[in-house]
């Protein structure tokens, strides 16, 4: 495995670990000065989706579509085909279930560089069924020409931006809003294609996306300290998916490959690496950790994820299962190492 | 002058007719009720309401390549058909697509597209498609799923006056359209941002697939319920030809400008009032009957 290069700081530094607030609404800003070609769309979620300073500071490139988000992707493919840049911004499901005909004739046909940054996906939106985006990945992967992005961290949000504007075609973005670690190197932007490699080991791989890295992160911390070897990638790539390091890493293991996200498993990281895999002749085992094929409920994002199995505690139960050991790793204990870090023994050099 | 253009108009919308009938009789199917409602609307947008560039000659439609990507610099729309494109020009999206057929025959009425074009209609490998896509002659943006066409013309006019262009945006629609939602979606859209750089001409023959319209789905009022959102609009017998150039000629004021040219499905082909009231797309349901049709194209 000496093609993967562990990232520089990649550490949970879980005394230190900085949250950071409204990180998109500032950095678009920051990031759109000198672009006079970038537009931002909203459908009357200004605010929801951190576009509320960009209208502020440039109140002549954004533009207002009020709640009809099928006229505002044709209205993108429009301005996009006369050279400008459309940022489209609204929550996930408003954006693959209510536009899709138009996406998929109006943007991904003509391979415009319209960017769709779809806020709240899976279980991080505070609303119900109506609002929660799981099986966005799955249907946008299948439009040709379609990048997707996904977003883990403060710095993934930061520099989402230059990633997804150096595309020559449309971009669907999974976005973070609010309050979100950081969980990433600052200097280490995301970079089209690249997995984040955070863990190197010989056991098991995990691959993680979006919010369920930083699930992965502590359970591996508090696996290794029991002697699993791992290997965690982070992938902020789902489409197009040949970063040979991620090949490499789902070949390279003892008991297997799992996969996590924030997701329905069908069609989405755990799909696209089951299809790796088999095309690569990997014989190794696959383990999908996500949403199983069902619909959710209005809850909180913790209560969700432990509740329909996508937590960290969901990773160590399975992979206890494949290495036929228990660790008694307990909701506390890992509880304390996100939440109190004076008492937390995790080991920043472990990971 | 007037007159000789109104008279190259009504040329061109009868060429347009035997373009198509005879097409219909050779392929035994046809769109050929568009053609009877709608040859003189495009007719007169494209020798009179539109200001477009001239190409060099009539167009012989190149084979199709390959669908746009990232990996297809060189591909190409159908908007060459249309002229070269320049800030002072205007612009023209088909948006029912089902109307390529009449509209590649416009496009050859009307020196665009080469005569023989048309012989490649719906052939494997051709770009002359019988439900026309962005690659297709005259078109430059995907349209056959209905409702989408505006919408995309709206992005352009909006992204036109961005730029600072004069050259104006031309919109033909169909009036089944106006059962979409996303239509209204934009018709709101123009108004609310004042989007007077965009005139849409819209062929009312009251008629679609399932039938007459007002029995499938009512759009009447039209007139009324476009002004109620906001727009220009003009309601005229859409084979006048003198009626359907006037609001053209008015000087945009802040508001999109709606032609609702009211037709009629078998204009121009008598026998063809007996399909009544399934006009969407002309079979002929025995040899007899397409001999009749021979005659009327014998006489044309």
């Amino acid at each position: 495995m000496t093609a993967l290069k562990i990232a520089k700081d990649r550490t949970l530094d879980i005394k230190n670990m900085e949250i950071l607030s409204k990180v998109h609404a500032k950095n678009l800003v920051k990031w759109a000065k000198d672009k006079p070609e970038a537009l931002v769309l909203s459908a009357d979620l200004t605010s929801s989706t951190e576009i509320d300073l960009f209208r502020d500071a440039y109140p002549d490139r954004f533009i207002s579509f009020g709640v009809a988000e099928q006229n505002m992707m044709s209205f993108a493919g429009g301005l996009a085909r006369e050279g400008f840049i459309p940022f489209v911004h609204t929550f996930a499901v408003f954006i693959y279930r209510r536009a899709y005909d138009q996406i998929a004739m109006c943007i991904a046909y003509p391979n415009l560089p319209v960017r769709m940054f779809g806020f709240l996906p899976g279980v991080t939106t505070p609303g119900g069924a109506t609002h929660q985006a799981i099986e966005d990945t799955s249907i946008m992967r299948s439009l040709p020409n379609m990048t997707i992005l996904e977003c883990g961290d403060a710095t993934d949000v930061e520099s989402v931006l230059d990633a997804a504007n150096a595309i020559n075609g449309p971009v669907y973005i999974r976005m973070l809003r609010g309050e979100i670690p950081r969980l990433f190197d600052k200097s280490e932007p995301m970079i089209l294609g690249k997995a984040r490699i955070l863990s190197r080991g010989n056991d098991i791989t995990i691959l993680s996306s979006g919010i369920c890295t930083e699930e992965a992160m502590r359970a591996v911390e508090a696996l290794k300290k029991h002697g699993v070897s791992i290997t965690h990638l982070h992938i902020s790539t789902l489409k197009p998916f040949n970063d040979t390091a991620v090949l490499e890493a789902l070949s390279a293991n003892k008991y297997g490959v799992i996969t996590m996200e924030n997701h329905s498993i069908i069609g989405g990281l755990g799909t696209v690496a089951a299809e790796e895999m088999a095309e690569a002749g990997i014989p190794n085992k696959l383990l999908r950790i996500g949403i199983k094929d069902t619909y959710l409920h209005g809850a909180g994002r913790e209560y969700l994820m432990r509740e329909y199995g996508f937590d960290a505690m969901a990773l160590i139960r399975e992979i206890e299962k494949i290495v036929d050991t228990s660790f008694d790793i307990t909701e506390d204990d890992l509880r304390r190492v996100r939440f109190e870090p004076i008492n937390s023994d995790a080991k920043a050099e472990a990971l | 002058m007037k007159k000789d253009i109104n008279k190259r108009i009504k040329e061109a919308a009868k060429g347009i007719r035997r373009r198509v009938l005879e097409h219909t009789i050779n392929n035994n199917g046809g769109y050929l009720s568009q053609a009877c409602s709608s040859s003189e609307i495009l007719a007169a947008l494209y020798l009179r309401i539109m200001n477009l560039g001239p190409v060099e000659a009539p167009i012989m439609p190149p084979p199709f390549t390959a669908v746009p990507g990232p990996d297809n610099p060189n591909y190409t729309t159908g908007a060459m058909f249309n002229g070269p494109k320049a800030p002072h020009l205007d612009r023209f999206f088909l948006s029912p697509s089902q109307y390529s057929l009449v509209l590649y025959a416009a496009l050859i009425e009307t020196g665009r597209m080469h005569e023989k074009g048309l012989e490649q209609f719906n052939r494997d490998g051709s770009r002359v498609e019988m439900i026309g896509a962005e690659h297709s002659p005259g078109m430059e943006i995907m349209t056959g799923s209905l409702g989408h066409g505006l919408s995309q013309a709206g992005g352009i006019a909006m992204a036109r006056r961005l730029k600072r262009e004069t050259g104006r945006v031309w919109v033909f629609m169909s009036d089944g359209e106006f059962q979409i939602g996303q239509t209204w979606e934009a018709m709101q859209t123009l108004s609310f941002y004042k989007l007077d750089n965009i005139g849409i001409y819209v062929d009312v023959n009251g008629y679609q697939c399932d039938g007459k319209m007002s029995k499938v789905m009512n759009i009447e009022p039209l007139k009324k319920r476009l002004e109620s959102f906001g727009a220009k609009v003009f309601d005229v017998d859409g084979h006048d030809i003198d009626a359907l150039i006037a609001p053209a000629k008015l000087k945009p004021a802040g508001r999109p400008l709606v032609v609702l040219a009211y037709t009629t499905p078998y204009r121009g082909i008598k026998i063809l009032k007996e399909k009544t009231p399934k006009f969407h797309y002309i079979r002929f349901k025995d040899e007899d009957e397409r001999r009749r049709y021979e005659a009327v194209l014998a006489d044309f």
